[in-house]
């Protein structure tokens, strides 16, 4: 079943753990190295089935999404929206100094 | 107080109506139910006084002459669902303060209807998994054999062992790849998964949102009828909702499936289940024969890659909604010197391994230079899958399946991940085409570990869908307890 391929190595995986924002302690990428190998190998298959003339199919129910008026449909909820924040400060979600 | 357990939804509603038992007996019989099966750890959260004031409210409705569908009716909510001022985590140590600050539509329909809520139900984090292995609470444990602690299966496991425990009358899941129908099998109860937009997804912590859907842990498929009448509703909140009315499902009951075609498909036949599994299916087949349905021998070919395109397209979506847990907007932060260190500390150390590999995986299929070959590629046998299915309804009214290639299994045996994946095999396909399904208990294994089967219909066929389960449930006459449930 998985494919012993493989597709992806430690420096990629470096690559996406960034992109997804995660931190990977460094005793854990080989073993996650190897079971991301197995996953996309496994999935990998999808490569003989023929799509030469096949819509991608990114909605299942068919249905048009709806519009509705460019209007304010709520508001008044500061203490709601900062309700669980971890850090907040006069109406402001708070994040370290990213300006020096 | 025992005797208040023995009811079902359907059952335990009557008797509420008739006077026969108050809603607070009742809810306080769920109540000392689930401290006695507290060792199984479904419970994330139990709000007695939330519930006994619920249940009070009934109980003056009842004797005002006024009673809601679901009124007085005790049941569990699956984590995934945020309640309001009621902590929700997703069972994930990075929601592990999260207050919502308003109710998701799916449980306000069964407040407004009259259901009173017990607690918060454990799943896998995020609802990732199909072991409940990967909750960040720890194991649930199935009920069925409780000494052998064999897994509740996922990721909607705190529902089902809630539900088979008596420690819930009913209970709400979701569904992304089998994740109400497979627990509902391993746990020896009901579990049907909506056609994709007869819930609203709106207040439910997102996973794949071209997928999820919310549905009815249940003792019955009576019950699944009833409580999915009142979860299901169109929502302008939710823009993948279905602007269509639901048939009130109670009315299907008892009717008659002589002449319908059920669809055999030969894919679900394959190496690797198990022989009493296969013996059942065999049996459900007869059954469904001799309540007068015609049965076809039917293909679905692209069966074998529906797992590979789940695998794509779950974490994919997977991978850009949980992109909100930033430890700025809400759940936890880890302190860092820079705001990009402190991005990857929080979710490093908010999210647990499943989660993280599912985003990484779902991060690299989306990447600039795999994008086509993966991401797009599995959107187009997706289109494959659904036209497999739609090809097959031309033919036949449901399709008749197992639910899972195995029984349960125990607790900590199954570490390889795609060894896990391959457990969704029956209910991944259904869910990449958005039909709904029923997954419902047929019998005992040779362990004594229950059998489920499972029923797929045409896009909103659930009124044939409950019909067809009733049938099939009345031949089955599946009515053995768990010897883990509450006595």
């Amino acid at each position: 079943m998985s494919n012993k391929k493989s597709i992806v190595d430690i420096p990629t995986v470096n690559k996406i753990a960034r992109l997804s924002r995660l931190d990977i302690p460094e005793k854990n990428k080989q073993s996650l190295t190897n079971d991301l190998n197995n996953i996309l190998g496994f999935v990998a298959n999808l490569e003989e089935v023929d799509t030469s003339n096949v819509e991608p199919l990114a909605s299942v129910t068919g249905h048009k999404l709806p519009l509705r008026s460019d209007i304010v449909t709520d508001g008044n909820m500061e203490d709601l929206v900062l309700k669980n924040a971890p850090e907040s400060s006069s109406g402001f979600f708070v994040v370290p100094k990213v300006i020096e | 107080m025992s005797d208040l357990l023995k009811y079902d939804l359907l059952g335990a509603s009557e008797a509420i109506k008739s006077k026969e038992i108050s809603s607070v007996e009742l809810t306080n019989a769920y109540i000392e139910a689930i401290e006695k099966t507290s060792s199984l750890g479904a419970y994330l959260e139990i709000v007695k006084d939330k519930a006994l004031e619920m249940a009070k409210v009934s109980d003056e409705n009842i004797s005002k002459g006024v009673s809601r569908p679901l009124e007085g009716l005790p049941i569990g909510v699956k984590d995934m669902f945020c309640t309001k001022d009621i902590k929700t985590t997703a069972s994930s140590k990075i929601l592990d303060n999260f207050y919502p600050t308003y109710e998701s539509t799916v449980t306000q329909n069964l407040w407004n209807d009259g259901a009173v809520m017990l607690g918060k139900l454990s799943c896998d984090e995020f609802a990732m998994g199909s072991s409940n292995e990967t909750a960040a609470k720890g194991n649930v444990i199935n009920p069925w054999l409780k000494h052998k602690k064999m897994s509740p299966g996922g990721s909607s496991g705190g529902s089902a062992a809630a539900v088979a425990a008596r420690s819930a009358l009913a209970a709400t899941g979701t569904d992304t790849g089998g994740s109400i129908r497979q627990p509902a099998a391993f746990c020896g109860i009901t579990g049907l998964k909506p056609t994709y937009g007869r819930c609203s997804r709106w207040g439910i912590v997102a996973f794949s949102s071209s997928l999820d859907q919310a549905g009815p842990l249940t003792r019955t498929v009576s019950d699944a009828a009833l409580m999915l009448n009142s979860m299901a509703s169109y929502d302008k909140k939710d823009s993948t909702s279905a602007n269509l009315d639901m048939p009130d499902l109670m009315s299907y009951l008892g009717n008659s499936i002589k002449g319908k075609k059920i669809g055999i498909p030969k894919e679900y036949t394959q190496d690797g289940i198990s022989d009493d599994i296969v013996n059942f299916y065999q049996k459900s087949i007869n059954w469904l024969k001799e309540a007068g349905a015609e049965i076809i021998p039917v293909s679905l070919p692209h069966t074998k890659y529906a797992l590979p395109v789940y695998y794509i397209i779950a974490p994919a979506e997977a991978s850009s909604n949980l992109a909100r847990y930033d430890g700025v907007r809400f759940g936890q932060r880890k302190e860092a010197s820079s705001l990009d260190d402190m991005y990857e500390t929080t979710r490093g150390e908010g999210f647990g391994d499943e989660v993280k590999r599912r985003i990484m995986i779902g991060t690299y299929v989306l990447s600039s230079g795999y994008y086509d070959a993966y991401y797009l590629k599995a959107q187009k046998v997706r289109r494959l899958i659904k036209e497999d299915f739609e090809n097959v309804f031309k033919k036949v009214d449901y399709i008749l399946t197992p639910s899972t290639p195995t029984t349960s299994f125990e607790l900590g045996k199954k570490q390889d991940p795609l060894t896990m994946y391959l457990n969704d095999i029956f209910t991944v396909p259904a869910s990449l085409a958005g039909l709904p399904g029923i997954s419902l208990p047929i019998g005992l294994d040779k362990l004594g570990l229950p059998i489920g089967i499972q029923l797929i219909a045409n896009a909103f066929d659930e009124p044939g869908l409950i019909s067809t389960a009733h049938v099939l449930e009345k031949s089955a006459d599946f009515n053995f307890i768990a010897d883990g449930a509450a006595k």
